[in-house]
């Protein structure tokens, strides 16, 4: 499986060279032509990240974060919900090098095959940083509307970590 | 955004002072800054790789092939984007890299179709019924093939790192269908 995991992107970008070879397209310059563009996509992210960067980074520094999730978490023992899970799941909708370092402390700590460990390693993969997606994609097109994309998204990521919750015994 | 960024930051400095937690809210914000100058070199290699190589899969049958495959599901899931060739083939993209488990592919074709979507949008400054569906679904984001998780997994010296995969399935099935049933009924509300 690892060895699958390890080999689907070189696979990718070969089959993708190799039909464009075979169908005599002029592949480099096509290549280096569109990647210019990605020079451009970047530049273009660079403001919104340290904005929302800046803010996530006080929230969690400030003791804020854990401060509520613990308050949450002495509410959610009494359903046989670990608590030393509900950190990860307040911080992975937001931050996503912030979920990545805290799931592997929790699996490193718990074990990985214990039930705490199997929570935080799904939690971790099963959804994206739905802030940074979202704030990302707006800034793209200059949005100022957002019509409330935010409620299912959330709600999508709540269903998600109940659903890990429920299913890992 | 131009109120929920400002509380943030003001909460942050208040509950800071409350909690002693001054110092470290001092650091947290160089530190901030000098992340995204890391990630955004990470990011710009990323983005000019995989905007390279859709390049090439827009020229060549791969494209088309994608879109017979994801049409029926792309036309549900974006109605209004039925007819707009470049949107579609740009979602096609970033449906295939969620799916594959591809981030670094996703975002540019994620952004790509946002800008294909904004051409046909009659209010510049609002998300249209397309945009929301494609951001509800990149937040959620299918996944196939969770690489980072087995490899924490196997990294901490588990017997089988690959026994997440199936809870992992699961939930983010779960989470994947909830945002689009709730992403129509929003959309029907209006």
């Amino acid at each position: 499986m690892i060895y699958f995991a390890a080999i689907i992107i070189p696979l990718i970008i070969a089959i993708i060279v190799f039909v464009g070879l075979y169908e005599n397209k002029k592949v480099y310059d096509l290549f280096c032509d569109g990647a210019k563009e990605g020079i451009k996509m970047t530049v273009k992210m660079f403001p919104t990240l340290i904005g929302i960067f800046l803010a996530i980074g006080m929230l969690r520094s400030s003791g804020l974060l854990d401060f509520i999730s613990n308050i949450i978490g002495n509410f959610l023992k009494y359903v046989n919900v670990p608590t030393e899970i509900i950190p990860l799941a307040f911080i992975k909708p937001i931050s996503g090098s912030a979920s990545l370092a805290l799931a592997t402390d929790i699996i490193a700590k718990y074990g990985t095959e214990t039930r705490i460990g199997m929570i935080a390693a799904t939690i971790m993969a099963a959804s994206e940083t739905t802030f940074y997606v979202i704030a990302i994609y707006m800034n793209q097109i200059k949005a100022k509307k957002s019509r409330n994309v935010i409620i299912p998204a959330i709600i999508a990521d709540i269903v998600s970590i109940v659903t890990a919750i429920c299913i890992i015994r | 955004m131009n109120y929920l960024w400002p509380i943030l930051i003001i909460i942050s400095l208040f509950f800071a002072i409350i909690s002693g937690n001054i110092t470290n809210l001092n650091n947290s914000i160089f530190n901030s800054v000098s992340d995204v100058v890391n990630l955004s070199l990470t990011l710009v290699g990323n983005m000019c790789l995989w905007c390279g190589l859709m390049a090439i899969i827009k020229q060549t049958k791969i494209m088309s092939f994608l879109m017979k495959i994801l049409r029926p599901l792309l036309n549900w899931l974006y109605p209004d984007a039925r007819s707009n060739k470049d949107a579609m083939e740009a979602i096609s993209i970033n449906t295939v890299s969620n799916f594959l488990g591809i981030g670094n592919a996703a975002t540019p074709a994620g952004l790509k179709a946002m800008d294909e979507l904004q051409k046909e949008n009659p209010k510049k400054d609002e998300l249209s019924n397309s945009m929301i569906m494609l951001i509800v679904l990149n937040t959620t984001s299918i996944q196939l093939i969770p690489t980072t998780a087995i490899a924490v997994r196997a990294a901490l010296g588990s017997p089988m790192p690959s026994n997440i995969i199936v809870p992992i399935w699961i939930s983010t099935l779960a989470g994947t269908l909830t945002g689009i049933i709730l992403t129509k009924l929003l959309l029907k509300e209006e």
